[in-house]
C-alpha cells in the first residue's frame, strides 16, 4: 500500500495468526489474565471522558477519581505478567516497571490535586468549564505550569514510554515483563500501552489545556460559515489530544533512555518536592483570595 | 444519580469483552505446536539454571511501602482540594499541619538513604 498506512493493520492480522507460546513452567491462568488486565481498564476509563460540552457517556461527580482508580489497575497487569512468566528477565522487568509506575503515580496524583484545587470539582466537564476565559487565559496550564510539566513527565513514565522505557530496555533485559509473550497476547500488551498513551494525552488536554474550549474568543464563533470551526467543539479536544500524542512519539525519537537510578531520583527527589511546594503555594494563594486569577 | 453509573458498568464490560475476545481469537486461530525448547524460559540461549522466582532487592519493598503512605495522602488531599474555598483558613491550616508531619517523614527517609538506587 502507498506509504505503508495499512502496515499497523497488517501487523495486527499477522499477530492474530501467530502461536501464543505458553512457557512450560508458567502459571497458565495468570499468564492469560495479565494482558487482559492491562487492556480492559485503559478502555473502560473512556466512559467519563467529555469530548465536548455535554458529549459524555457517564456524567458522574467522581470522574477523575474513577480514572485514577482504573489507571492504577494497569500495574497489576505488569506484575502478574512478570510473575506468571516464570522467567528471570520477565521478573526483573516487572519489578523495575512496577516500582517506576508507583513512584510516578505519586507525582501524578499531586499534580491532579493542584488541578482540583483550582477547579473545585472532580467532574471532568466541570474542570473544563472552570477554564473558560478570554483567549486562553483561563487554561490551568498557565497558573499551574509546574504541575503541567510534572504531569506530562509522569504520564510518559507511567506508560513506560521512551525515555523512561527501562522496563522494556531491549538492549539490557530484552523486553522486560512481556519477554515470554507472543502472538495476540503480545499484541494485547501493546494495545494497552497505546490505549494508555491516548488516555493520558486526552487527560492532559482536558485538565490543563481546556479540553473542547476554543483558543479564540467566544464572540468570534458568530462568524458566518467558519464560526463552528472557530467556536468550542470536539475538534479542539481532538486537536489538543493529537498534539500530546505526537509529543509521545517525538520524545521517543529525540531522547536517549534514562538510567534506572536516575529515573527513581527524578521521580522521588525532583518531581514530588516540586509538586508539594506548588500545592503549598497554591493553597496560600487561595487563602489570600487570589482564586479569581486561577479561573 | 446512581443511574449515571450504568454506562460505566457497560463500558467496563465492553473493555473486558474486547480484551477477552482478542486473546481468545489469538488462542483459537493461531497454531498450537509446543515443544521442549519453545516452552523453556528465555535465557540468552542457555538452559535455565534455576527457578526464576528468586530473591530480589529489598528496595522494591521499600518503594511499595513509601507508595502506600503517599498514595493515602493523595486520597486525603482529593476531597480537601474540592472544598478548599468553602472550608477557609481552618481547612488550610489543618492540611498544612498534616502535610508538615508527612514532609518531616519524607526528609527523614531521604536522609536515611531510602531513596538511593546505587
Amino acid at each position: 500500500m502507498r506509504n505503508g498506512w495499512l502496515q499497523p493493520i497488517a501487523d495486527a492480522v499477522k499477530l492474530l495468526f501467530k502461536e501464543i507460546i505458553v512457557p512450560t513452567n508458567a502459571s497458565r491462568t495468570l499468564f492469560f489474565i495479565a494482558p487482559m488486565l492491562s487492556l480492559a481498564p485503559a478502555l473502560a476509563a473512556w466512559a467519563v471522558m467529555p469530548f465536548a460540552d455535554g458529549m459524555v457517556l457517564a456524567d458522574i461527580n467522581a470522574g477523575l477519581l474513577y480514572i485514577l482508580a482504573l489507571t492504577s489497575m494497569g500495574v497489576y497487569g505488569v506484575i502478574i505478567a512478570g510473575w506468571a512468566s516464570n522467567s528471570k528477565y520477565a521478573l526483573l522487568g516487572a519489578m523495575r516497571s512496577a516500582a517506576q509506575i508507583v513512584a510516578y503515580e505519586i507525582a501524578m496524583g499531586f499534580a491532579l490535586v493542584g488541578v482540583l484545587m483550582a477547579a473545585g470539582s472532580l467532574n471532568l466537564g466541570d474542570i473544563v468549564r472552570a477554564q473558560q476565559g478570554a483567549w486562553t487565559t483561563g487554561w490551568f496550564v498557565w497558573p499551574l505550569i509546574g504541575l503541567f510539566l510534572v504531569y506530562i513527565i509522569s504520564g510518559v513514565a507511567e506508560t513506560n514510554r521512551s525515555p523512561f522505557d527501562v522496563a522494556e530496555g531491549e538492549s539490557e533485559i530484552v523486553a522486560g515483563f512481556h519477554v515470554e509473550y507472543s502472538g495476540m497476547a503480545f499484541a494485547v500488551f501493546f494495545l494497552a500501552e497505546y490505549a494508555n498513551m491516548i488516555l493520558i494525552s486526552a487527560l492532559t488536554a482536558l485538565l490543563f489545556m481546556g479540553g473542547w474550549l476554543s483558543i479564540f474568543p467566544q464572540s468570534w464563533a458568530q462568524t458566518p460559515y467558519i464560526g463552528w470551526l472557530i467556536g468550542d467543539g470536539i475538534h479542539w479536544f481532538l486537536l489538543k489530544t493529537t498534539f500530546f500524542m505526537f509529543n509521545f512519539l517525538w520524545f521517543r525519537a529525540t531522547f536517549p533512555r534514562y538510567r534506572y537510578d536516575q529515573i527513581m531520583r527524578l521521580g522521588w527527589k525532583v518531581l514530588i518536592p516540586v509538586t508539594l511546594v506548588w500545592i503549598f503555594a497554591e493553597a496560600a494563594a487561595i487563602a489570600l483570595g487570589w482564586k479569581p486569577w486561577l479561573s | 444519580m446512581l443511574e449515571q453509573y450504568l454506562p460505566i458498568l457497560i463500558f467496563m464490560a465492553i473493555g473486558l469483552t474486547i480484551a477477552v475476545v482478542a486473546m481468545a481469537m489469538g488462542a483459537m486461530i493461531g497454531p498450537h505446536r509446543p515443544d521442549k525448547a519453545k516452552g523453556a524460559p528465555y535465557e540468552c540461549g542457555f538452559e535455565a539454571f534455576e527457578d526464576a522466582r528468586m530473591k530480589f532487592d529489598v528496595r522494591y519493598y521499600l518503594v511499595a511501602i513509601l507508595f502506600i503512605i503517599f498514595d493515602l495522602e493523595i486520597a486525603f488531599l482529593f476531597p480537601w482540594a474540592i472544598v478548599l474555598d468553602k472550608i477557609g483558613l481552618f481547612g488550610i491550616t489543618a492540611m498544612v499541619i498534616f502535610l508538615g508531619i508527612l514532609i518531616v517523614g519524607f526528609i527523614y527517609e531521604w536522609k536515611k538513604g531510602a531513596l538511593e538506587w546505587e
